[in-house]
């Protein structure tokens, strides 16, 4: 009986495989897919990340079935799928928890491409497919946040589009088009629903399938930075180092997923406002085109390049220098493959000077994000007196030195990376 | 030219908004696990709050879950031509209630999400008389509030008042209420609570749920674990 199951399995399989090429795939991408050895706690947010991306399309679908993107709808719509709708609040909190916890998963994964090397050639296609991915997802996550239709959409999306008002000559034309309106409205509600549920996750896939096709064209990258291609077995041909991705690494990532979605349940269920850093209070008011809320502010995943937009001062009265630095300081992670001219690719082999221009950037990151949830008058005033800098806003005095360290990282990286003592870097992979 | 208005004041609010935090709210003494007082506040809401205010979000019949009955909803709580499958909506056209007060009284259903339990103890305890106001009543958690001071004939009549030695600004008492104090601030602590309720209904009942799937997440990791260890014995 067992053998008659398998043979009619294996002839479904042949049938299969001659018009469709199932079996090739599954080798290529997951069984006779090798990845070095040595991957270690970093290497969790990859797979993290496509779970999210799945766990947020699920979601969102269920979500579409109840929510009505039109501006006197939306507001009660959300209620209603937090109130009547069957498990819809634990729907909805899976879609806004999974919105910052995509920022959090990439944060972390782009976080593992700095410190590995893992944009260094030949890697430099996944690293820009990967940019890709997050500029999308910044725009699918703003895109997203108007939806809910609260003062915080409302007003956050005012603020962002105003920002292309800033751009010379075109500004005022651009916004006005982005919007549909000349203010945000039901028009600019229907089109953010379009590119939110279907024209950003269509780009957001491809780029996904491209992030990972150009990944398994060259393999993984490791904690050490070592090609573990270099080094064969000379009759199999498969690299001394490399295991198959399945199962080991299907089994290994089965634990982080279980690791992550028990944090996931935890802020669901416990805490999915997250002390007002994943869902804002303001945000349940409905919009108010008539009432400013007293205190704007992106949520917390752009509030590092909120800050640096804030940080440049206008010139000629022209806030666009801001705008063109907050631009810039996203897109500049694309430059960093032929910014990096170190010998080594590995954190583990770099010289105590890379080692503290890094260690230099988190810290920016971190504090330009702190500064970017809180008010510009967060620490008070220097004295009048002082020099340079008197009566000037403490915090913006900061986030103007921590904007040029965040930019220096970049801009100085093909000097202090070559000029850096590197360590040797040895011949096959270590624990 | 209006957009560059709006551009311009977005990155002055936020100081605008620095000065309002300084007031001191007081800390809301609530249980969101202890249903009587959920009853309590319910009732004073529907008495108290329900006649301009509406809760368009909360059905009647979800008031099932801080232990009431359909019975005992109908019998209490309902007006008159309503099921108990409604929502808590008011008569009051919209209108009308801004021509009245200057402003719509906003829909109650999520406010406490919005402001929070300690904003709510402190905005209902913090009405004073005030001359200047066309309703005579002002807020120190709020002020210039269009709202008048509903509950005064519970509380009684606060006056602001400066301390001399500190100079803070204090409320007191000037005329008493029917109720003391101590039973105010219990009452408005129950309705406060009832607030926190009804912006999220689900959440304490969830709570269980949660950890039912936090323990099962507890267990698959356990067996995760073991299945990635037995299968990586052999990778040195």
């Amino acid at each position: 009986m067992a053998n008659k199951l398998q043979t009619i399995a294996s002839n479904l399989l042949g049938w299969v495989d001659e018009r469709f090429p199932l079996t090739s795939n599954v080798k290529a991408h997951l069984t006779e897919y090798y990845a070095p050895k040595n991957f270690n706690f970093w290497y969790f947010f990859g797979s993290l990340a496509l779970l999210v991306l799945v766990l947020q399309i699920v979601t969102g679908i269920f979500l579409t079935m109840n929510y009505k993107p039109e501006a006197s709808m939306a507001f009660a719509s959300v209620e209603y799928i937090m109130r009547d709708v069957s498990w819809g609040r634990l729907i909805r909190y899976m879609h806004s928890t999974g919105a910052s916890m995509f920022f959090v998963v990439v944060y972390l994964h782009m976080f593992r491409g700095l410190i590995y090397g893992s944009y260094r050639a030949p890697r430099e296609l996944i690293w820009l497919f990967g940019v890709g991915i997050f500029l999308v997802l910044m725009g699918e996550a703003f895109f997203g946040y108007l939806l809910p239709w609260g003062q915080m959409s409302f007003w956050g999306a005012q603020v962002i589009i105003n920002l292309f008002t800033s751009i010379p000559f075109i500004g005022p034309d651009v916004s006005l088009w982005l919007r549909g309106d000349y203010t945000v409205s039901d028009a600019t509600l229907n089109r953010f629903f379009a590119f939110h549920v279907i024209a950003l996750p269509l780009v957001l896939l491809g780029l996904v399938v491209a992030h990972l096709i150009a990944l398994h064209e060259v393999g993984s990258n490791n904690p050490d930075g070592i090609e573990i291609k270099k080094k064969k077995d000379p009759k199999t041909k498969i690299p001394l180092d490399g295991i198959p991705f399945h199962p080991y690494y299907t089994v290994k990532d089965l634990v982080g997923v279980s690791v992550f979605l028990i944090v996931f349940t935890a802020i669901i269920f416990f805490a999915p406002e997250m002390g007002g850093y994943f869902l804002e209070a303001n945000n349940f008011i409905p919009a108010d085109p008539l009432k400013t809320p007293a205190h704007i502010a992106p949520v917390w995943y752009f509030t590092p390049y909120y800050s640096i937009l804030r940080a440049v001062p206008p010139i000629l009265n022209s806030q666009f220098p801001g705008v063109a630095a907050m631009g810039l300081s996203v897109v500049i992670f694309a430059l960093l493959p032929w910014l990096d001219r170190s010998p080594v690719k590995s954190i583990r082999y770099r010289g105590n000077l890379y080692k503290s221009w890094l260690a230099a950037f988190v810290v920016s990151f971190l504090i330009l994000g702190y500064l970017g949830t809180e008010p510009s008058n967060v620490w008070g005033q220097f004295d009048a007196g002082t020099i340079i800098v008197g009566g000037a806003d403490r915090a913006t005095v900061v986030a103007r030195i921590f904007s040029l360290v965040y930019f220096a990282f970049f801009v100085l990286m093909p000097w202090y990376s070559k000029k850096d003592k590197t360590k040797k870097v040895p011949e096959r992979v270590t624990a | 030219m209006k957009s560059k208005i709006l551009f311009v004041l977005a990155f002055l609010l936020p100081m605008a908004a620095f000065a309002n935090e300084h007031v001191k709210l007081d800390h809301a003494p609530i249980d969101p696990s202890n249903q009587v007082s959920l009853q309590r506040g319910a009732k004073t809401f529907v008495n108290y709050c329900l006649n301009c205010h509406s809760a368009s979000y909360m059905r009647y019949n979800r008031l099932q879950d801080i232990g009431l009955t359909d019975t005992q909803i109908k019998a209490n709580l309902l007006f008159a031509g309503d099921k108990v499958g409604d929502t808590m909506t008011v008569a009051m056209p919209k209108a009308d209630a801004k021509a009245w007060f200057g402003a719509t009284p906003p829909d109650l259903s999520v406010e406490a999400r919005a402001r929070g339990a300690d904003w709510l103890y402190s905005y209902l305890r913090g009405f004073y008389r005030d001359e200047t106001r066309p309703t005579g009543w002002n807020n120190t958690v709020y002020d210039k509030v269009a709202m008048p001071h509903v509950l005064w004939e519970l509380q009684g009549q606060q006056v602001l008042k400066v301390n001399e030695s500190t100079e803070e600004h204090v409320l007191v008492l000037d005329k008493p209420g029917t109720m003391s104090p101590a039973e105010y601030n219990l009452m408005v602590a129950d309705l406060v609570n009832y607030l926190v309720f009804m912006a999220e209904p689900f959440k304490e009942r969830d709570k269980h749920l949660g950890l039912l799937v936090l323990a099962f997440l507890g267990l698959l990791f356990g067996l995760t674990y073991a299945l990635k260890k037995e299968f990586w014995k052999d990778i040195h």
